[in-house]
């Protein structure tokens, strides 16, 4: 190791790995519903443009959370995003080519994409 | 790089890995690479997460999610439930995690066995690979040694050190910064650092457990230290018997190497520093730091008088600093939060934390490492879960061999160095064994010095031949041959064993004993006096005995016993003859109707 910046970038590299395990819960959560209808109805493709969205945007105060049946299966995919200090905000019926507008305008510059939420599709 | 959406952390420490930790982390990759997740959810060996007693303990990110007791059948069922369905399996869930009535799962640092824990010295067991110096890295890893070598004189990282209040943690409690001043001033060409992770307390594994879970933060402190004594050299004195440690601390110090953070040159400001490990044999007075230093050297283990301590005179004829693996494991911290911040942490005279491997009758065994100054009955009640079977807790050993017991009475004592000394106990190393009505204490008194009978080096007469008539008069109380004066003569033996024998293991040896007549002179006098052993457990002291009130006479008793000791007639009481009687005990535990008692 020739000089403190070296280490400074192995430490970014490998940061948004380890952060995740982190019992914090003051991050934003996207969690995304995988019970058998969420799946069938295509979650899992959905949950996999997520990671690669936030992998590549290097955020490393998001996590990508699964949890079991949200309860509109009608509606799935169904996706949850917690930010903390506001009210959830759920996306449904999701498509991989969604989630890059999700990252980009909610996650990353706090605008809800209005037109992919629940209130927007029932 | 990969990002992985979950990680699997199994607990590599040696307690999970004796319950077959490494079967479960083979079949979570067999199952993962089967269900097509193996590129989203990745394994990962840890340290130890202290709660041994559960093992082996499986945690789940990122939803923390706490599985203790897991079997390899279970490991499918995580896969299908919670990592495809995002659902946790609730019955595999450690049940302190779920709230009561609920199906809520609580975050780890609200259980009992955590929420009064603070994580320095064990910050990284279990959160890191400890075989990935890239994960130390990134939990702010080797930016200590960077800040020393780069901002900081020697004078300033000693400074540090002494404003933090940092004493060793290896038994004695010497505060670190002056022991570093020490190793400074002292005059020479050639001097070396040197770490004491021999760890002979019987029951102990908090320094196993750091080397196993977080080698590089020793390595990293003793860099530090390098550098501010003027050392380019370093030792690692570990035992052989410590095999997992001594294979990661390998690693590390070969990967610590590969990224030029050992070696020439670190950091492009001319330091150089490289470590080396001994491997000890496993002798405990190889803990004492002038025989392991002699060891070292390749000389057989004995220690020699002090003064000129090691910092004057140690390694090879020249200056050593040495400390132990906790105390280095809290360097770095200082160093990265600052002197004030450590200082804000434990008591006016203790500050920081303490590890403790919690062992004995106690429902949480395991490592804990908690503030100074919190109290036993906290460690006791809270963070262990009290004593299991409804028992009541008796008494609690600090300090292996070399310390004391606090009786119950003393509970609430704060555990910190100068209350723990002034009721005759010790900090010790971290050693903590709890004991429930069920222990005698003039037997474990016993226990502990046939502990030292046995490791004496046996260089001089006080503690060779001294700690060996203090067993044989043990010996004759436990067995109902003691006298008044007896206890006597064990109270001025232990006194000219302390004052005459040449290093701390003779000097420390008595403390057992001394401290059970002190608070449990009662137990000591019924031995002698009523020849009766009070907990039962002093075999030739017990006699059985039949209440014919109680018996009903089916003669199990009778049928069972190995000598043909008891007597009777079917339907009538029976007798024990405690002349034949051999105290094996079988004949209680045979009794359907209870009715034999010690
Ligand atoms: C018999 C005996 C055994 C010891 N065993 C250990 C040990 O296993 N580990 C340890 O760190 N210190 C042990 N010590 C204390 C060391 O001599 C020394 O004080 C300590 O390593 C200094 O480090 P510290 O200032 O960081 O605590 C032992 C001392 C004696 C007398
Ligand atoms: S006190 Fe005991 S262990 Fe220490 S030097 Fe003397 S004989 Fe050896």
């Amino acid at each position: 190791m020739k000089s403190i910046s070296e280490l400074q970038k192995i430490r970014e590299k490998v940061l948004s790995e380890v952060n995740l395990r982190q019992d914090r819960q003051d991050g934003i959560r996207i969690v995304v519903g995988m019970a058998t209808c969420g799946i069938a109805a295509g979650a899992r493709p959905v949950m996999q443009e997520f990671i690669s969205e936030i992998s590549k945007r290097n955020l490393l105060n998001v996590k990508v959370i699964q949890t079991g049946c949200i309860g509109m299966c009608r509606l799935e995919p169904i996706v949850e995003v917690y930010v903390p200090g506001q009210e959830k905000v759920t996306y449904v019926k999701m498509t991989p080519d969604k989630v890059a507008r999700i990252v980009s305008e909610h996650i990353v510059n706090g605008k809800v994409v209005d037109e992919y939420t629940v209130g927007a599709q029932s | 790089m990969e990002f992985y959406r979950s990680h699997v952390l199994v607990c590599g420490g040696t307690g999970c890995t004796s319950s077959g930790s490494q079967t479960l982390i083979d079949e979570f990759e067999k199952c993962l690479k089967e269900a097509n997740l193996d590129k989203e959810v990745k394994v990962v060996r840890t340290g130890c997460f202290g709660l041994c007693a559960l093992g082996p303990i499986v945690i789940v990110y990122p939803e923390g999610a706490f599985y203790s007791m897991v079997k390899k059948e279970d490991v499918k069922e995580i896969v299908d439930e919670h990592l495809i369905k995002g659902r946790i399996v609730k019955r595999l869930l450690y049940h302190d995690t779920v709230e009561a009535g609920t199906d809520n799962v609580k975050s780890l640092n609200q259980v009992d066995f955590y929420k009064k824990q603070m994580r320095i010295a064990l910050r990284n067991c279990g959160v890191i690979d400890p075989e990935n110096i890239e994960e130390y890295i990134a939990m702010d890893g080797y930016t200590a040694l960077a800040k020393v070598l780069t901002e900081m004189t020697p004078e300033q990282v000693i400074d540090e050190l002494k404003r933090s209040g940092l004493r060793g943690r290896g038994g004695g409690g010497f505060p670190t910064g002056l022991k570093w001043e020490f190793a400074k001033n002292a005059p020479g060409d050639k001097k070396y650092v040197a770490c004491n992770a021999d760890e002979g307390d019987p029951g102990a594994f908090m320094d196993r457990s750091i080397l196993e879970g977080d080698p590089h933060s020793v390595i990293e402190a003793m860099a530090i230290a390098g550098y501010t004594i003027g050392a380019d050299q370093g030792y690692i004195y570990i035992r052989a018997e410590y095999p997992i440690a001594v294979k990661r601390l390998r690693i590390a110090i070969e990967q610590a190497r590969e990224y030029g953070l050992l070696g020439k040159n670190i950091f492009g400001t001319g330091f150089n520093f490289d470590l080396d490990i001994r491997l000890g044999a496993g002798a405990f007075v190889c803990g004492e730091e002038t025989a392991l230093i002699t060891s070292i050297e390749g000389h057989r283990g004995e220690p020699r008088p002090r003064p000129p301590f090691p910092a004057v005179k140690g390694l090879f004829g020249k200056p050593t600093l040495l400390n132990n693996v906790e105390t280095y494991a809290n360097i770095t911290t200082i160093i990265n939060r600052g002197a004030d911040w450590f200082a804000s942490i434990g008591t006016e005279k203790s500050k920081g934390t303490k590890v403790f491997a919690l062992g004995g009758k106690i429902t949480n065994t395991g490592l804990v490492e908690i503030p100074m100054g919190t109290t036993l009955r906290e460690i006791v009640e809270e963070i262990g879960g009290g004593i299991p079977n409804g028992k009541k807790f008796k008494a609690a050993q600090t300090g292996g061999p070399s310390g004391g017991c606090i009786p119950a009475e003393l509970i609430d004592v704060p555990i910190d160095y100068d209350s723990l000394t002034s009721i005759g106990s010790m900090m010790g190393s971290g050693g903590l064994i709890i004991m429930d009505e069920d222990n005698c204490m003039v037997d474990i008194a016993k226990f502990f010095l046939e502990f030292t009978v046995d490791e004496s080096c046996g260089k001089c007469t006080p503690c060779r031949i001294g700690t060996k008539r203090l067993y044989e008069l043990l010996e004759k109380i436990t067995e109902g041959k003691g006298t008044l004066e007896d206890i006597d003569r064990i109270e001025k033996l232990c006194l000219s064993i302390k004052q005459g024998s040449l290093c701390g293991l003779g000097q420390t040896a008595p403390n057992p004993v001394l401290s059970t007549l002190r608070y449990f002179k009662d137990e000591y006098i019924a031995h002698v006096v009523d020849k009766k052993c009070p907990a039962g457990v002093c075999k030739a002291l017990s006699n059985y005995e039949i209440i014919p009130e109680k018996c009903r006479g089916c003669g199990i008793c009778a049928k069972n016993c190995p000598v043909g000791a008891i007597s009777g007639q079917v339907k009538n009481p029976y007798h024990i003859d405690t002349e034949k009687c051999i105290k094996c005990g079988v004949c209680m535990t045979k009794c359907p109707f209870k009715a034999i008692v010690k």
